[in-house]
């Protein structure tokens, strides 16, 4: 069939409603008798819970109820559910909101609700808590210490699990081998997602049917509805439903089941009224779930001929409080198994040790383990480079797993799809003149300037699958996507899909797939996403899966459809079923192009059903449940061109350039968008962001004018190309593209500025890289 | 208390009255409904709520609504005129300036504040023009192709 939207740039058909006001936002929304809840939150990082006082706060005129946590315990409430576990992990107990001690600044303690937010906010600040505070820890490798404060009494070392992978044995006789070995210390530090919109949830109870609707700011509204009505509220599935409208972004921090949409849940039954609470930004800060906050030490060995032979890694990843919704699977099978990168390596060891501190909890966060895994494996790779006299590309492509070699069997478990990663490599190089540049970097270093060329070469996981391999390796879900498709009578199409959209632009790229499968003109599909009460089911959008596991699950319904309307048409055309041929949108019989049905025809009799096959059904819909056979493997170049001004330390950056493969591109404006948002992360975090806690686990960071985000004037145009391998086993032939840009960024730019730092002996500083680190270290090198 | 206030919004005269204390982009979300106006952040670093208050762009969360007393406001939903999109509208549409849209209309009508002062701005001028204006999925890369071409159609148009 001929291809006519697939691959092409075309403009969102999401757009016009953003552009003129017209989104539907939750906190845009407002139901008749609507109530406000405002969170009472802990100042402490932990404190013993002594008394609380509702009184004051339930005299103020407009205040509806005041709720804590022993009353929605006492109510039969339970614990936020963890959706994965490791064998011997630690699991305490995490309720909406505390009941005997607080365990991080911004826990909820109670709730008021109100009759405007005013108000509420208000009387939030009357409600009295008596706190006996306790000594806190915000630091992993604290936390860990003999005698640091314990944040729960199931793990008074602090230790949540200890995994492991790879093997340990094979890698220390790698390490005893090696010709010369290098070591890296490093912190990947604590990173606060800041989607623009922040969180908010309403809740509706209707007493006559026993029903609930939620609406809440979500990236995954059925795992939401299963965790909050199974595991907390005790509500049948079936009488709550949830629905995420326009969602202002996610980048991770809007996946996971968080207190207060629990509570709003709750108190709309109690009081009887619908409420809303909307996060105010600060709260955002400490009650979304954080990213990152590992501290690494790192040893690559490499043999006489420049190859590596063998890679060491331990780390202490700290989960925060509590264990929020994936907070285990992200550094353990996020992150370790994307420790080979793109290269052959016989050998990978690698343990973690997941902490808990006093602070707010960590989760995936855009990209999600394999940043970390990146900014490990490139910058050891760098320093290895350096160490060994050698050109970084030319290191690199030395260690490349070669094309041929596909699929690839890492040794920390998975198994690489396709790829051909030199062929990035060498287009990055093209565009930005690399033997050129390198060049006039030894020419203006001689004059005082100090530039700096930065490469990272990623390996990406996305759509993380098959259900039964993740199950067996701790989640608690499965993860494959739906779809339905309903054809109209008229022709027209609608698709019900499992995936999310906040910004991704699913509403056009999926459009453009089913417009060509079905040969109709996509303004005739409409898709439709985010209500539990429309959408069968579906495990939302995260970790890049919507294309490859979203779309795939659409074709698998496209495929259904079209089967079913070919009897039916080949009934019409008195033909048989196997001569019938589907072609731009029309049925006919093989050889005889001028005699067919429309596919809109052919709809119109599926619902008819008075000239129709005998046997058959009448309607044309279908609906598929598509689990992947294997994750998919972007990959790609980025190569990251700053200036350090040696006097200020600042860092600019000159040019970023950008080869991505993803696969098969749907529509290269969205996926050349994601990239660009993904960059802006990624340099975010090597240069500007960073949350910082205080010895007592006071999160200092805790505002946006605090926690620095990368504004238009800090970032450059980017300079974007692909390659284009295609995934071998999905029916798209598409990879993912929306973490890729975070995952490459932090380390092209880390590494770009130690180059720039190189001729100060500089080896390594952690991020973010502020001016003022970066002058001190200039300071102190120059010093000694 | 609550005290009377006067606002034209969008050419539509509303006359309400209000508590001292409330903001203007609560006034223009809760009270009158035009939602298209966003809240992004507490400490007016976002922008996500700029509106043009007679003709300049401002912070709706740093002005009470009785500030905006007798006060001309453009919100997002009256800046498109008899169905026509603006250039700025039409640009970020054409250049995929945005993605989840949120931060869209504080952006577009800081750009709006902007080409009145600047009509033929440079990249450099458009970046540190929106510096008050925090997107967080598209990395300005393509919002600043969206003023630029709504500059250049502008320019064409005047």
């Amino acid at each position: 069939m001929a291809t006519r939207y697939f691959g092409v740039a075309m403009k969102r058909r999401e757009d016009p409603r953003f552009i003129t006001g017209r989104g539907t936002y939750v906190d845009d929304l407002t139901l008749p008798g609507l109530v406000y809840a405002a969170m009472v939150r802990s100042p402490h990082a932990h404190a013993r819970i002594q008394a609380i006082h509702k009184e004051k706060a339930l005299k103020h005129p407009g205040v509806i109820a005041v709720f804590t946590g022993k009353d929605m315990v006492d109510s039969g409430v339970k614990s936020l559910p963890c959706g994965w576990l490791l064998p011997g992990m630690k699991l305490p107990p995490h309720y909406p909101m505390a009941v005997d001690k607080v365990r991080h600044v911004g826990e909820i303690v109670a709730v008021v609700i109100a009759e405007d937010r005013y108000t509420a906010e208000d009387a939030a600040r009357l409600v009295e808590v008596e706190y006996e505070v306790l000594p806190a820890v915000a630091d992993g490798a604290k936390a860990l210490q003999p005698g640091a404060p314990a944040v729960h009494d199931e793990a008074p070392d602090n230790v949540c699990f200890r995994w492991s992978i790879g093997d340990k044995e094979k890698t220390e006789e790698a390490f005893r081998r090696a010709h010369k070995t290098v070591k890296l210390e490093l912190v990947n530090q604590r990173l606060i997602p800041n989607a623009i919109e922040p969180r908010a949830a309403m809740a509706q109870y209707n007493p006559a049917t026993d029903e609930y609707t939620l609406w809440v700011t979500s990236q995954n509204p059925h795992v939401h509805r299963l965790l909050m009505a199974a595991f907390v509220l005790g509500i049948p599935e079936h009488k709550l439903r949830v629905i995420s409208p326009d969602v202002g972004g996610g980048f991770g921090s809007k996946i996971f089941l968080y207190p207060e949409e629990t509570i709003v849940t709750w108190a709309a039954r109690q009081v009887g009224r619908p409420v809303k609470w909307t996060a105010r930004r600060m709260e955002s800060f400490v009650s979304d779930a954080h990213g990152r906050d590992h501290i690494t030490e790192a040893e690559l060995a490499v043999d006489e001929k420049g190859k590596v032979l063998g890679m060491r890694v331990k780390t202490i990843a700290n989960l925060g409080a509590y264990l929020s919704t994936f907070a285990p699977a992200i550094p353990t099978y996020l992150y370790g198994t994307l420790l080979s990168g793109q290269y052959e390596i016989p050998t990978i060891y690698c343990e973690v040790t997941g902490v808990f501190t006093h602070t707010t909890p960590v989760d995936a966060y855009r990209g999600a383990g394999r940043p970390e895994a990146t900014y490990v494996v490139e910058r050891l790779m760098d320093i290895a480079a350096r160490e060994l006299g050698e050109d970084p590309a030319e290191f690199r492509r030395k260690n490349f797993i070669p094309p041929d070699k596909f699929p690839y069997q890492t040794p920390v478990a998975l198994q690489y799809d396709s790829g051909n990663y030199e062929g990035a490599l060498n287009k990055a190089l093209e565009i930005i003149h690399y033997k050129e540049l390198r060049r006039q970097q030894e020419e203006l270093r001689k004059q005082g300037r100090y530039i700096g060329i930065g490469l990272s070469c990623y390996i990406e996981a996305c759509g993380i699958a098959p259900s039964q391999v993740v199950g067996s390796l701790g989640a608690q879900a499965g993860l494959w996507e739906s779809a339905l498709v309903r054809v109209h009578p008229t022709g027209k199409v609608t698709v019900y899909t499992g995936s999310h959209t906040h910004g991704q632009g699913h509403e056009t790229a999926f459009a453009q797939i089913v417009a060509d499968e079905l040969g109709i003109p996509i303004e005739d599909v409409e898709i439709v996403h985010g209500d539990t009460g429309s959408v069968p089911f579906g495990m939302g959008t995260y970790g890049s899966r919507s294309a490859p596991v979203g779309g795939s699950a659409i074709v698998l319904s496209l495929q259904k459809i079209k089967e079913k309307a070919r009897k039916i048409a080949a009934h019409l055309l008195e033909a048989a079923e196997e001569d019938v041929v589907f072609e731009d949108g029309k049925f006919y019989v093989k050889g005889v192009p001028d005699r067919f049905k429309t596919f809109q025809e052919v709809a119109l009799q599926a619902y008819l059903a008075h000239n129709y096959p005998p046997g058959l059904e009448p309607g044309l819909e279908a609906s598929s449940f598509y689990d992947p056979k294997n994750f998919t493997f972007p990959f790609g170049t980025h190569i990251c061109v700053v200036e350090v001004d040696p006097e200020t330390g600042k860092v600019k950056i000159l040019r970023y350039v950008a080869v991505d493969d993803a696969g098969r591109i749907i529509n290269p404006l969205i996926a050349e968008g994601q990239v660009h948002g993904g960059i802006a992360q990624g340099v975010g975090q090597a240069l500007l962001e960073g949350a910082v806690y205080d010895e007592n686990a006071q999160l200092l960071s805790a505002s946006m004018l605090d926690y620095a985000l990368p504004r238009a004037d800090d970032l450059p145009s980017f300079e974007i190309d692909h390659t284009v391998t295609p995934c071998p086993h999905n029916p798209l032939g598409v990879k993912g593209i929306g973490e890729t840009g975070t995952i490459a960024a932090t380390a092209a730019v880390v590494n770009a500025v130690m180059d720039a730092l190189a001729p100060f002996g500089i080896r390594h500083i952690d991020m973010p890289l502020t001016p003022e680190k970066i002058w001190r270290a200039i300071r102190e090198a120059r010093a000694a | 208390m609550k005290v009377p206030v006067t606002v034209t919004v969008n050419g539509q005269v509303y006359q309400r009255e209000v508590e001292p204390r409330m903001l203007l982009v609560h006034f223009l979300r809760d009270v009158l409904g035009l939602t298209g106006t966003h809240v992004g952040c507490d400490t007016s670093q976002c922008g996500a709520c700029v509106v043009l208050m007679d003709g300049k762009a401002v912070k709706s969360c740093t002005v009470f609504a009785v500030q905006a007393d007798g006060s001309q406001i453009t919100t997002i939903e009256g800046l498109a005129r008899d169905d026509q999109l603006h250039p700025l509208q039409e640009g970020f549409w054409e250049m995929h300036g945005l993605q989840c849209g949120f931060c869209t209309p504080g952006m577009i009508l800081s750009a709006y504040d902007l080409l009145q002062r600047n009509p033929n701005p440079t990249d450099e001028e458009i970046r540190h023009a929106l510096e008050g204006n925090y997107c967080r999925c598209t990395g300005y890369h393509n919002i600043v192709r969206a003023v630029r071409y709504a500059a250049e159609k502008l320019r064409v148009q005047a």
